[in-house]
């Protein structure tokens, strides 16, 4: 039970999430918007996955959002909270509630999007009560 | 084309370990199929295509049919996870109807407990080229179990869905499982053990997680024409569906399962309906797996699926739903953490009358099996089989 500090791999970058990984490292979370069907997406791709259209463009989120589902991993060295959260943005993604009270979750709580350093590689957008 | 009464389930093998120190895994595939084969009255030199998934060794079938001594004409190794199995019933069905192979072996064998493998507490990277969605995913630690989990949170913040309601479906399978004598876990439990249980992830406790086992189980499908000489009583597929569900670009809804899609499938292929149906194997990784899919099935309206399990209403001979008499994967085998084989096997052993007496459904011929592979949470497959006793 020595292990107080979660370590957070580094995630796998390839050319077509390359801008989201750099806008992370500035502190900035990106979605992806499809200019054909003005629908958001992610995790982004090039290609819309709700209409098929490769007219997609990197927009920056506001970064805040309200949780749809969370749950404390409890068995783990260090326990932490995998989450889905709804951005105002419209799009839902998977993510870890960090920096709060694990035994104060809920489900619409109102979260802002931090950024957490990985082992490596660029930081990951997680999100804290707001 | 319709599948329906195309093809014939004419063997069952169930691998009576559950945990496999000594054999390997490539044994394991051997010896289920050579039970699989001995119940159906066939042997290996009759066996003309081959079903296997991620669990067998090597590149998909090639290993499998050079080393079991196959001579196939058909292969298939689609892997949805722990539903491929039901799928592959699916898929040889379709095989035979098109006259591709008329005898369709399907193999599954896993040994995770003599491993060691830490199944559903540590994250897994699958290695290798990432999947799309890995790196947006793996950083932040989803396990098995948490991501079920998250299932689990918001059907209970929707629905009202409770973690008594969800003990249920562990408490059942218990009661299926004192009867079963090679299930892991023979102890009635109770609504009060269950949610006494540990936490490993809110709002899931150890007892809404299925068993972790080594072992493995075999299908034989045929065409009717072989079906006709066997002497086994008969089983027919009438139905089958299939579908993948995942995080539809971010609109993620955690509510339903492809079950949804899968299922509506088979029955229309079956033209039947659930209230037709006698027995169900759900899929039960978790307890509110078999809670989700049995809404999205069609057993209950989307919701109230909580009501349904209640009160031992899936407990043979005393509910209305009997479901996983043999134990399922909360207590008897969820062999190399693929349980849709072995919901398929009981459904046929129900089918046949040779269920455990004590917990055989009274005029069991028309069954359903389905499994869902991968996760809930993030991205699975569902399979559904409806099933008929000739
Ligand atoms: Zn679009």
């Amino acid at each position: 039970m020595a292990a107080t500090e979660r370590k957070l791999p580094a995630p796998a970058i390839s050319p077509e999430t390359e801008p989201y990984w750099q806008a992370a490292s500035e502190g900035k979370l990106l979605v992806k918007r499809c200019q054909n069907c003005g629908e958001t997406h992610h995790y982004p791709r090039s290609i819309c996955p709700h209409c098929g259209s490769d007219r997609t463009e990197w927009t920056t989120a506001s970064g805040v959002g309200t949780v749809y589902s969370y749950s404390v991993m409890r068995r783990a060295p260090v326990p932490y909270a995998v989450a889905y959260v709804t951005l105002a943005e419209g799009t839902t993604m998977f993510t870890n509630l960090v920096d709060c009270d694990l035994d104060r979750l809920s489900i619409g709580m109102k979260v802002r999007v931090v950024f957490k350093p990985t082992e490596g590689g660029p930081p990951l957008p997680c999100f804290t009560p707001a | 084309m319709s599948i329906k009464g195309k093809a014939y389930i004419a063997g069952i093998y169930e691998h009576p370990t559950r945990l496999a120190r000594d054999l390997s895994l490539s044994q394991i595939h051997a010896e289920v199929a050579a039970g699989t084969l001995a119940d159906a009255g066939l042997t290996i030199k009759d066996v003309d295509g081959y079903f296997c998934a991620g669990d067998a060794p090597g590149l998909g079938p090639m290993s499998m049919v050079d080393y079991l001594g196959l001579k196939v004409r058909h292969v298939d190794s689609t892997d949805v996870g722990g539903s491929s199995y039901v799928l592959h019933v699916g898929h040889a069905a379709e095989a035979i109807a098109a006259g591709k192979c008329r005898v369709a072996l399907i193999t599954l064998a896993g040994r995770p407990r003599a491993e060691g493998m830490a199944t559903g507490t540590v994250p897994r990277s699958r290695g290798g080229t990432p999947t799309p969605d890995e790196p947006f995913e793996f950083p932040y630690g989803p396990t098995v179990v948490n991501m079920y989990a998250m299932c689990a949170m918001r059907h209970m913040h929707e629905f009202g869905t409770t973690s008594e309601q969800l003990a249920w479906i562990k408490v059942a399978a218990s009661h299926h499982a004192q009867h079963n004598p090679h299930a892991l876990l023979r102890d009635v439990v109770t609504v009060e053990d269950v949610v006494n249980s540990p936490v490993i992830a809110d709002p899931l406790r150890r007892l809404d997680c299925c068993v972790i086992t080594d072992g493995g189980g075999a299908i034989v499908v045929v065409a009717p024409e072989i079906a006709a000489k066997l002497k086994r009583p008969k089983v027919r597929l009438i139905g089958a569906g299939e579908a993948i569900k995942g995080q539809m670009g971010g609109k993620v809804d955690l509510t339903y399962s492809g079950a949804r899609y899968s299922g509506p499938a088979a029955f229309a292929e079956a033209g039947v309906t659930p209230a037709d149906i006698k027995y169900v194997s759900i899929y039960d990784s978790f307890t509110i797996t078999v809670l989700m899919q049995l809404e999205d099935l069609g057993f209950a309206e989307k919701g109230k699926g909580g009501r349904l399990v209640a009160d031992g209403n899936l407990i043979s001979g005393v509910g209305k739903l009997p479901f996983n008499t043999d134990g399922g994967g909360l207590c008897s085998n969820h062999p190399g953490n693929r349980g849709g084989l072995t919901k398929v096997l009981e459904a046929v052993r129900q089918l046949r009358g040779e269920a455990h007496p004590a917990v055989q459904v009274k005029n069991c011929d028309l069954a359903l099996a389905h499994g869902t592979g991968g996760s809930l949470g993030l991205r699975h497959g569902s399979a559904t089989v409806i099933l008929e006793r000739e």
